[in-house]
C-alpha cells in the first residue's frame, strides 16, 4: 500500500508553528488521524520543531518551512491555522498588539490568497476582533474571499466558561457542558450566555454572576498576570485551537454532521440567518454558534434568547466591536 | 495526584498539557524552580476534570510532592549540538538527586518516572537515594525510554509504509542513549528488511535524539515528541495502577533485582539496570518479560550496550554512594 494519493491529501498548515502557542498546537494536531500532511511555517525554528514532531508515530507527514519558504508551506493547504504574532505582557490589552500583529496577519493572508485561496483559515492571532477582518479584506482584494471559510477562534472563551462554571457549581460537568459565547474575543466583547444552562444562573447571587462573567471575560488577563512577563495563555490556547480545528476537520473531511462551535465569523457566511441582526447592529462580524458542514459554515445559529443581564453585556459589546472591526478593515482598505 | 517536576520547561509544559487531558488524573501538581505558577494558571483553564496547582522554588517542593501517586521528572538541561546525553550528567545528576531525596521523604510510595538525561545514570541515582532512605521499591522506579519505541515505529513506517506505526509496538532494550539503544527489529513479523535496512534503521533509532538536536541548531532537543512519549508511558502506568487494566506492556529502563522475571535478564547481562519489555500492574512492574531470541546483529549490539551501560550505571550509583551519609 503506497502513501495516501494526492486527492486524499489533507494538508494543515500552522503559521507561527515555533511559537508559544504554535508548538503545543502542532503537537496536538500531530496526534490526529484526519491530517495527512502537517506543514509548520515560522520565521525562525520551524525545521527543528518539524524534526521533533516528525518522530511521533502517527499518520501525518511533517514538514518545516522557514521565512523564505511560505509559498511551499501554504501550497495545496486544506486548512491554515494562524497563531503567529506577539503575545501580551501584563497591563496590555489585546488591542495593544494590533500594531505588530496586523502586519503579520496581512502578510500571511496575502500568501493564502496566492497559494491556497480555497483553504479554511482559522485565526488565533490577537486582537481577533480586528485580525479576522484583516484576513477577509485581503482575500476580498484578491477576489477569493469565502465567508464560510474564515473563522476567528474564540473557543478558549467557551472552554474557560465551562471550566469556571463547574468550579462555581461542581454538579456541572466541565467536559460535556458546552456554553454559547457570543460577541468577540476580548474583555467586554466576550458575552457568555449562562442563562442557557438549565438551573444554573438561578442559583447565583448577583455578585457571583458578576464575578463569574468578569472571570470569563478577563481569563486571558488572569494568565498574563500569573505568567508575570513570561507570556500569555499558550497551552490552554493550543488545546482550544486544536479542539476547534479538529472539529472543523471532522465536518469538512470526515463528513460528520451536527457539529457546533462558537466562532467569530463574517455574517455573510449565512445571510439568511443574520440579515436582521446585521441591519439592526451594523456589524459585519460577530461570534455566534456555528454549525459546520463540508463547506465550512453550514448555518449560523441566531442569537439566542438572552436574560436582561446578558442584554446589558451585549449592549456594551456592540460599540467596542464596531471600533475593532473598523480598525481591522481600514488597515487593509486604507492601505 | 500526579506531580511534574520541571513542569515549566521545554518538555514539562507540553507534557503537562497532555496529562491535563487525562480523565485518570484528579490533581496535577506542577513544580519548577521558576514559572510554574503561570503554567498552572494557563492549564487550569482547560475544561477537563483535574485540579491544577503550581509550586515554585525548593521551599514549595514538599507541598508539591505530599500525597503524590506518581511523579514524572523531565527537569534539567537539554543537549546542544555535539553533546552526548552523558555530557549533561554534571548538571542533571544533582537536580535529580535533590528531587529524589524530596520524593523519598514526602512520597516514598509514589511511582517515579525519570525523563531527565542521562537516563542510564539518573535512574540509578534515584534508586540509590531511595535505598539509602530505606524506602526503595524496584517495582516503582522507571526510566522513560518510550521515545525510542515511538521513533522505532515511525522510522520503520517511513521505509515500509505497510507497517502501521500507531498500532504496532516494537521492543527496544538496553538503555536510552546512542549505542545502548537496541531495537529488536528481528521481532517484527509484518515486514522484512535487508541487512542494509536493518543497519540504517538501527542507526537512525539510536541517534534519533541527535537528529533533533542538530535540526534545532542550539534551540533545544526533542521536547514535543518526548512529551508525547512521556505522556503515553505515564497514562499506561495509570491505566494499570489506577484503572486496574491488565496486560499493558511497555519497554522501560528499570532496576532488575527485586522485579519478577528479571533474574534471567540480570544473569545474562550482568547488569543491575536494563531496559526491556515490562508488563505493568497495580504495583508498577508486574512482570519483566525475558529477552526473546536475538538475531546475530542484535546480540552484538546488546554486548556493546552492556559494555557502555556498565559505565553509565557505575557513574550514577557512585554519584550517590560517594556522598557522606551525614549529608542525607
Amino acid at each position: 500500500m503506497s502513501p495516501a494519493p494526492e486527492n486524499n491529501m489533507v494538508k494543515v498548515v500552522v503559521c507561527g508553528a515555533a511559537g508559544g502557542i504554535g508548538q503545543p498546537l502542532s503537537l496536538l494536531l500531530k496526534q490526529s488521524d484526519l491530517i495527512t500532511d502537517l506543514a509548520l511555517y515560522d520565521v525562525v525554528n520551524a525545521p527543528g520543531v518539524a524534526a521533533d514532531l516528525s518522530h511521533i508515530n502517527t499518520k501525518s507527514r511533517v514538514t518545516g518551512h522557514g521565512k523564505d519558504d511560505m509559498d511551499a508551506a501554504l501550497k495545496d493547504a486544506h486548512t491554515v491555522v494562524i497563531p503567529a504574532g506577539v503575545p501580551r505582557k501584563p497591563g496590555m490589552t489585546r488591542d495593544d498588539l494590533f500594531k505588530i500583529n496586523a502586519g503579520i496577519i496581512a502578510g500571511l493572508a496575502e500568501g493564502i490568497a496566492k497559494n491556497c485561496p480555497g483553504a479554511f483559515v482559522l485565526v488565533i492571532s490577537n486582537p481577533v476582533n480586528s485580525t479576522v477582518p484583516i484576513v477577509a479584506e485581503v482575500l476580498k482584494k484578491h477576489g477569493v474571499f469565502n465567508p464560510k471559510k474564515v473563522f476567528g477562534i474564540s473557543t478558549l472563551d467557551v472552554v474557560r466558561s465551562s471550566r469556571f462554571v463547574s468550579e462555581v457549581n461542581p454538579s456541572v460537568d466541565p467536559k460535556s457542558t458546552r456554553i454559547t459565547v457570543v460577541g468577540g474575543h476580548s474583555g467586554i466583547t466576550i458575552v457568555p450566555i449562562l442563562s442557557k444552562i438549565p438551573g444554573f444562573v438561578e442559583g447565583l447571587t448577583k455578585e457571583q454572576l458578576d464575578a463569574l462573567t468578569y472571570r470569563i471575560q478577563y481569563g486571558g488577563d488572569e494568565v498574563v498576570k500569573a505568567k508575570d512577563g513570561a507570556g500569555s495563555a499558550t497551552l490552554s490556547m493550543a488545546y482550544a485551537g486544536a479542539r476547534f480545528a479538529l472539529t472543523l476537520l471532522e465536518a469538512t473531511v470526515a463528513g460528520k454532521t451536527g457539529l457546533v462551535e462558537s466562532s467569530y465569523v463574517n455574517l455573510d457566511a449565512d445571510k439568511e440567518s443574520t440579515a436582521a441582526f446585521k441591519a439592526e447592529h451594523g456589524l459585519d462580524y460577530f461570534a455566534l454558534d456555528v454549525e459546520f458542514g463540508k463547506e465550512g459554515v453550514k448555518h449560523i445559529l441566531p442569537l439566542p434568547q438572552v436574560s436582561t443581564y446578558e442584554q446589558t453585556l451585549l449592549d456594551a459589546a456592540y460599540p467596542e466591536l464596531k471600533t475593532n472591526i473598523t480598525k481591522g478593515a481600514s488597515f487593509v482598505i486604507g492601505a | 495526584m500526579v506531580v511534574v517536576c520541571g513542569a515549566a520547561g521545554g518538555i514539562g509544559q507540553p507534557l503537562s498539557l497532555l496529562l491535563k487531558q487525562s480523565d485518570l488524573i484528579t490533581h496535577l501538581a506542577l513544580y519548577d524552580i521558576v514559572n510554574a505558577a503561570g503554567v498552572a494558571a494557563d492549564l487550569s483553564h482547560i475544561n477537563t476534570p483535574s485540579k491544577v496547582t503550581g509550586h515554585v522554588g525548593k521551599d514549595a517542593l514538599a507541598e508539591a510532592l505530599s500525597g503524590a501517586h506518581t511523579v514524572v521528572i523531565p527537569a534539567g538541561v537539554p543537549r546542544k549540538p555535539g553533546m552526548t546525553r552523558d555530557d549533561l550528567f554534571k548538571v542533571n545528576a544533582g537536580i535529580v538527586r535533590d528531587l529524589a531525596e524530596a520524593c523519598a521523604k514526602h512520597c516514598p510510595k509514589a511511582f517515579i518516572l525519570v525523563i531527565s538525561n542521562p537516563v542510564n545514570s539518573t535512574v540509578p541515582i534515584v534508586c540509590e537515594v531511595f535505598k539509602k532512605a530505606g524506602v526503595f521499591d524496584p517495582r516503582k522506579v522507571f526510566g522513560v525510554t518510550t521515545l525510542d519505541v515511538v521513533r522505532s515505529s515511525t522510522f520503520v513506517n517511513h521505509i515500509k509504509p505497510q507497517f502501521e506505526p500507531q498500532s504496532n509496538r516494537i521492543t527496544v532494550v538496553g538503555g536510552h542513549s546512542g549505542a545502548t539503544i537496541v531495537p529488536l527489529l528481528s521481532q517484527i513479523k509484518q515486514v522484512t528488511f535487508t541487512p542494509a535496512e536493518i543497519k540504517a534503521l538501527t542507526n537512525r533509532i539510536q541517534f534519533g535524539g541527535d537528529e533533533v538536536v542538530k535540526a534545532k541548531d542550539g534551540a533545544g532537543s526533542a521536547t514535543l515528541s518526548m512529551a508525547h512519549a512521556g505522556a503515553r508511558f505515564t497514562i499506561s502506568l495509570l491505566e494499570a495502577s489506577v484503572s486496574g487494566k491488565r496486560g499493558l506492556v511497555e519497554s522501560t529502563y528499570i532496576h532488575l533485582k527485586g522485579n519478577a522475571g528479571a533474574e534471567w535478564n540480570a544473569r545474562s547481562t550482568g547488569l543491575e539496570y536494563f531496559a526491556q519489555d515490562v508488563e505493568l500492574g497495580p504495583e508498577g512492574v508486574a512482570n519483566v518479560l525475558a529477552l526473546p531470541d536475538l538475531s546475530a546483529e542484535e546480540d552484538a549490539l546488546v554486548k556493546i550496550a552492556i559494555g557502555e551501560l556498565k559505565g553509565n550505571i557505575t557513574k550514577g550509583v557512585g554519584f550517590v554512594t560517594a556522598i557522606p551519609a551525614a549529608k542525607l
